[in-house]
């Protein structure tokens, strides 16, 4: 809990703060990409194709 | 012949395999599961129509990326025009992310994003999470290396900021760059 509630610094934050959000930040992402390639773009991709083919 | 479908056999499979990422980017940019889905399916639509304009041998990643954040950012623009007259509804929308994504656990982190400004949130991402270079990033922002620098910087320091004051509810940006502040549903 920050004392100061009138000014809170501006610029320089700790790095240790700095390096927990970067984590969360790529964990956040990471989560996402791992949901993997859900169906509807890969049928999306296929009927493209296809569609191409003709 | 059979050249050409192993080329877009290639495309396809690189296409496909960069959806994963482009969700992840386009959910760090829109807070939304769904209108996120839709910007992926509208860049994946747009890059097959405009294969021609990819030049084979460079990044297939980077180049979707490039459109799904130019296709954001006029749709933004957009309904941002369309929000000002609807009595803040999108805003509001914007403000709750939780409830969109099912990712709660970052909910905070997420909320604290959608208050950066656009420039900074994509700069962000890109280079703090997607893992490009400042280069690639300045390419796919349309903008210089030196920019894209300082955008990730203010943007690490502006979220540290957010989420470091989280503790104190009362205490609100000074100033906002997101449209939450246009909804005018908050006076001090």
């Amino acid at each position: 809990m920050k004392a100061d509630k009138t000014k809170h610094k501006k610029g320089r934050l700790g790095a240790e703060i700095q390096h927990k959000i970067g984590q969360q930040l790529r964990a956040m992402y990471t989560d996402v990409v791992n949901e993997g390639v859900p169906d509807r773009f890969a049928e999306l991709l296929q009927r493209l194709d296809k569609q191409d083919q003709k | 012949m059979s050249d050409r479908n192993d080329a877009r056999e290639d495309v396809r499979s690189a296409m496909l395999a960069a959806v994963p990422s482009l969700r992840a980017f386009a959910i760090s940019l829109c807070g939304d599961v769904d209108r996120a889905n839709d910007l992926v399916q509208e860049t994946l639509l747009r890059a097959w129509s405009h294969l021609d304009s990819f030049e084979p041998g460079t990044n297939m990643s980077a180049w979707l990326f490039t459109i799904l954040r130019n296709h954001f950012r006029t749709e933004y623009r957009k309904r941002r025009r369309e929000v000002e007259d609807a009595d803040g509804g999108y805003a509001e929308r914007l403000t709750a992310p939780e409830e969109q994504t099912s990712h709660i656990e970052f909910g905070e982190l997420r909320e604290a994003l959608l208050k950066l400004s656009a420039d900074q949130r994509e700069a962000l991402i890109l280079v703090g999470a997607s893992g490009f270079s400042y280069e690639e990033a300045a390419k796919i922002c349309d903008c210089a290396i030196g920019t894209i620098k300082s955008r990730v910087n203010r943007a690490r320091l502006r979220l540290a900021e957010i989420l470091g004051i989280e503790t104190v509810p009362d205490l609100a940006p000074e100033t906002p760059e997101f449209p939450a502040a246009a909804s005018g549903g908050r006076k001090d």
